[in-house]
């Protein structure tokens, strides 16, 4: 049997495995994946591999006595006893007063996220899609170091409830750095699709020359507040820490950028402009996700930031249940709604502003704020009078994404993206926001 | 970077941890299996490491146990040469021949397919093989050997004791990890190796209701490559002053005692004052900066730009290093990259490309004398071998070049924390790790941290809160006046340092006495939203 399983082969197995089990309830998660990478520095390919990988969990419980394990070993023996183990292990377990049990059978959302033309993609394959890339950068003398990674797998559930679900997906990204020789110029490009044939090595790699050529010569300018147009890759690194944050819980507990004074959270409060809207959507056609989490709990759509007011916060089944309101699980996408403005748009558009196409190493410093610290990095630019007059050397930034969504004055279009930080995916809308506040300079290139 | 631990691992009972791994024998006919079916297959060179990864995590917070996980992950990852490219092939649960020869084959011909976009050959340092040796971490107290329940205890006990001394929250979590790695390869060398890593630590909360503020503190703990011997506590370990700080033992009750009750402090300390200021930072704090502004740029495959489509490049360019002259920091500066440190969580025997672990001079009295090289970079910086720094965080990872151990130098003269503040005007004194930033060549970097005291004409006055300092490197390496003597040297690390694509894991180590640099930038960092 293949390590991807269909969903008639994946839940037969499912089935036989949850025949073993003796305990009050169960839950079976089981998942297949194959992926390939290929990776180079220098102009030469350094390290690349391929990794095939299978996984089963079982949680066993008895009452509130829950116990997991997991097996990698797919024989009939290795069900039994992974099962009886996840028993033992309930059994030896204090009670988890958390312990919500399983679901009844859901009804999901449709979402495709499975591409036959990314499946199927072979060490050749891979190896010529990079050498289109390399042609270009060697031919002009430029040194390219990038990555390629594609994925294909599936992830089925099936609980003592008879609940069960399905969920196939493929994924490639592609990221390259291309830097001049005498090391004064970067640029960087990073894209992300379900389906390879959307994915175009070539344009991509245009695009971190363009900018590498482009950023020699940096010209220093004083840090301080400015206009800026973020990138939705330099944008995503940003608004990705919001995401990470809706947690009711912490909120409720007073220990997150939602909570506030009085021991209250800041749920239906207006927290940003009202512009802004952020939801999530597993059936978004550019950014089909899984429309179930692990647990078998239904991803709908959801609004989080509807103009500018949180709309709504994740809430565990356990917390949703001591609170008396709907569990609302941690989204598997996310989707920053936006305009119809183009990034040259807004370019033209600006009197003084600073173009940023990337940020890196991203910290948060102050939860309580959301107030991060980065760097502009791979092609940072001075625009004067609607047109870009030329390349600036990087600064440090300290700013908060809600103080910054706040100064918010144009979101163009929304575009899937890469985050540098994390390398989830999200549909991201460049944005040109007022004061800005950069801290410091840097050298590097 | 904190990633989390491998993906592919599977949860096992706690008693099924003590069961051994493979017999040595067993895994050397595997490893046989794997080379000769490599060679047959048109490689030049192959190695192959067999690898069972254990790891336990018990996870509480107040009074519950969150979680207990322990974790299993067993396969091989086998590594080529062929055409001159390389090559490589992970495989989950092998234990017969076929299976390991199939994923051999599957490394050459990954090889092959890429070798059609290389114009210039991998080389590889000479290595003698070493034939059938072994290496255990040399530890007193088996993680594993020790009963959930007596760690569950630990743990329960800590977090009662933060809650009694005014925390709101407790998080705290015990992490074990042991790697039984074998490595072979067709220069000759079969290596066993038995390495182990444990970390202890936790994060108190302290709110403010009425202001809706809160405020934490995290552990002083150091993760070590100790065994369960870390957590016994012995007073020579400690170190005693405006708060107790540990060595090669840890008293996590005493630490959790002190964090609950400064965590609250934290909430009606003054903001600092930005400007410049001394600062004298603990070990338990500069570990990160050594970390970050001296362990990551003289990283050979950075500085040729092996990694410059992620982690970056480095200003600590070959040039600098050729002048024999460059400045990397005053001459109180000595900074040493180790792979054999006792209780460091980077020593092991051989790296994971069969080389023996050293110890050698990065920065000799202020000036750049060294990188950090594996056998297929020596060449580029004139040494006949690799300097033993080759790791890969799973059998399922590709091996490249990891970080050293990188330690400051003690000082030479005796110096005590208290003497050292006596001098000191205005300057703030920085206990424990915070949040850290860098850019991708290691000029420019921030750092918060745990503990910030203020100092005024030699004196501690009180404690500040919204603290981090900016510099970059090579400015502030040449601001440290002053290293304390070597009775005042500790060990801080981290646990999960990010680095490569697909992004890997590493244990890393960093030793240092308390330091001294002058006016260094500081900024606020309250704001409103």
């Amino acid at each position: 049997m293949s390590v991807i399983l269909t969903e008639a082969e994946a839940k037969a197995l499912l089935e036989k495995v949850l025949k073993y089990s003796k305990a009050d309830e169960c839950e079976i998660n089981i998942s297949g994946e194959k992926r390939g990478n290929l990776r180079y520095a220098r102009n030469e390919v350094s390290t690349s591999g391929s990794q095939i990988t299978q996984n089963l969990i079982v949680q066993s419980a008895f009452g509130k006595k829950v116990g997991v394990a997991t097996t990698n070993e797919f024989s009939d023996d290795a069900f039994e006893k992974v099962v009886r183990q996840s028993e033992e292990l309930a059994k030896l377990a204090p009670e988890n007063p958390e312990y919500v049990g399983v679901l009844t059978p859901q009804q999901y959302k449709k979402s495709s996220g499975f591409f036959d033309s990314t499946a199927g993609i072979t060490p050749d394959f891979r190896a010529d899609a990079v050498a289109k890339s390399l042609e270009l950068s060697r031919a002009q003398n430029l040194a390219a170091a990038g990555f390629w990674e594609d994925t294909h797998g599936y992830s089925a559930m099936l609980n003592s409830k008879k609940l069960f679900a399905y969920y196939p997906s493929t994924d490639v990204n592609f990221s390259l750095t291309v830097r001049t020789p005498d090391g004064t110029g970067s640029g960087y490009v990073a894209k992300g699709f379900s389906d390879v044939s959307k994915l175009d090595t070539e344009a991509a790699t245009k695009i971190a020359i363009q900018k590498s050529t482009g950023s020699v010569g940096a010209k220093a300018l004083e840090p301080g507040k400015y206009t800026v147009i973020l990138e939705p890759t330099a944008a995503a690194v940003l608004l990705e820490n919001i995401f990470f944050n809706m947690d009711a819980r912490s909120a409720d507990e007073g220990r997150s950028f939602l909570s506030k004074q009085g021991g209250k959270t800041k749920l239906g409060d207006k927290i940003v402009d009202e512009r802004v809207n952020i939801y999530s959507d597993p059936a978004h056609p550019e950014l089909p996700s899984a429309p179930w989490a692990g647990d078998g709990q239904p991803m709908e759509r959801v609004n989080w930031i509807e103009k500018g007011v949180v709309k709504n916060m994740a809430y565990s089944r356990y917390w949703a249940q001591k609170k008396g309101v709907k569990a609302v699980p941690f989204p598997n996408n996310m989707i920053v709604a936006g305009g119809t403005a183009t990034l040259e748009e807004m370019i033209a558009s600006t009197k003084q502003g600073i173009l940023v196409t990337k940020l890196w190493y991203i910290r948060e410093v102050d939860p309580q704020t959301l107030l991060l610290t980065g760097l502009t990095r791979d092609g940072t630019f001075y625009i004067e009078n609607g047109k870009i007059k030329h390349p600036v050397k990087n600064f440090r930034f300290n700013e908060s994404p809600v103080i910054m969504l706040n100064n918010l004055e144009t979101l163009g279009k929304p575009e899937r993206v890469v985050s540098t930080e994390s390398n989830q995916n999200y549909m991201m809308p460049p944005m040109k926001i007022r004061e800005f506040t950069f801290s410091s300079l840097s050298d590097a290139v | 970077m904190l990633p989390g631990f491998a993906a592919n691992v599977r949860t096992v009972s706690p008693e099924a941890l003590m069961e051994p791994g493979l017999d040595v024998a067993v895994k050397k006919r595997l490893a046989d299996a794997a080379l000769n079916a490599a060679k047959s297959k048109g490689a030049t060179y192959a190695d192959v490491r067999i690898g069972r990864y254990l790891n336990q995590f018990v996870i509480t917070r107040e009074d519950k146990v969150q979680n207990i996980v322990n974790t299993e992950s067993y396969g091989v990852g086998i590594r080529v040469i062929a055409n001159g490219c390389w090559g490589f092939a992970a495989v989950a649960d092998a234990k017969s021949d076929a299976q390991i020869a199939k994923a051999a084959e599957d490394a050459v011909a990954i090889a092959k397919a890429n070798s059609k976009l290389m114009k210039q050959p991998v080389e590889l340092a000479p290595q003698k093989g070493f034939g059938e040796v072994s290496w255990k971490a040399p530890i007193k107290k088996n993680a594993f050997e020790v009963p959930v329940k007596e760690k569950v205890d630990l743990l329960l006990d800590v977090n009662a004791a933060a809650m009694k001394n005014g925390a709101n929250y407790v998080n705290s979590i015990l992490f074990m990890v042991n790697e039984q790695k074998y490595f072979a390869s067709t220069d000759g060398s079969y290596i066993d190796q038995d390495i182990h890593r444990i970390w202890p630590n936790f994060t108190v909360t302290a709110i403010d209701p009425a202001s809706g503020k809160f405020q934490t503190r995290n552990s002083l703990s150091s993760p070590m490559g100790m065994g369960y011997d870390y957590l016994q506590v012995n007073p020579k370990d400690k170190v005693t002053g405006v708060t107790t700080r540990y060595n090669m033992g840890y008293d996590m009750l005493e630490d959790i005692t002190a964090g609950a009750q400064q965590a609250k402090m934290k909430l009606s300390a003054k903001s600092v004052e930005a400007g410049k200021y001394d600062l004298i930072l603990d070990p338990s704090h500069l570990w990160l900066t050594i970390h970050e502004s001296v362990g990551h740029p003289l990283e050979l495959d950075r500085v040729l730009g092996y990694e410059a489509n992620f982690a970056g490049t480095s200003f600590a360019t070959l040039d600098k290093w050729q002048s024999k002259n460059f400045k990397y920091g005053s001459d109180k500066v000595t900074l040493i990259a180790d792979k054999t440190q006792v209780g460091s969580l980077g020593a092991v025997g051989w790296d994971d490309e069969g080389v023996n672990t050293k110890k050698w001079d990065l920065v000799k009295d202020g000036v750049l004398v060294n990188y950090q090289a594996i056998r297929d970079q020596a060449k580029i910086i004139g040494e006949k071998e690799s300097h033993g720094c080759c790791y890969a965080d799973s059998w399922s990872s590709v091996q490249f070049q990891r970080m050293a151990n990188v330690s400051l130098a003690s000082g030479k003269t005796p110096l005590s924390v208290e003497d050292m503040i006596k001098d000191v005007k205005k300057g703030i004194y920085i206990i424990g790790d915070g949040s850290f930033s860098i850019d991708q060549q290691r000029y420019n970097f921030q750092f918060g941290g745990q503990l910030f005291y203020e100092i005024k004409d030699g004196k501690i006055v009180g404690m500040l809160k919204d603290v981090a300092y900016q510099s970059n490197t090579q400015e502030f390496w040449n601001s440290c006046v002053q290293v304390c003597d070597e009775r005042d040297y500790r060990l801080g690390g981290s646990f999960f340092d990010g680095k490569g694509q697909p992004s890997q894991s590493s244990a890393v180590s960093h030793g240092s006495s308390t330091a001294r640099f002058a006016g260094v930038n500081v900024i606020n960092t309250a704001r409103k939203i």
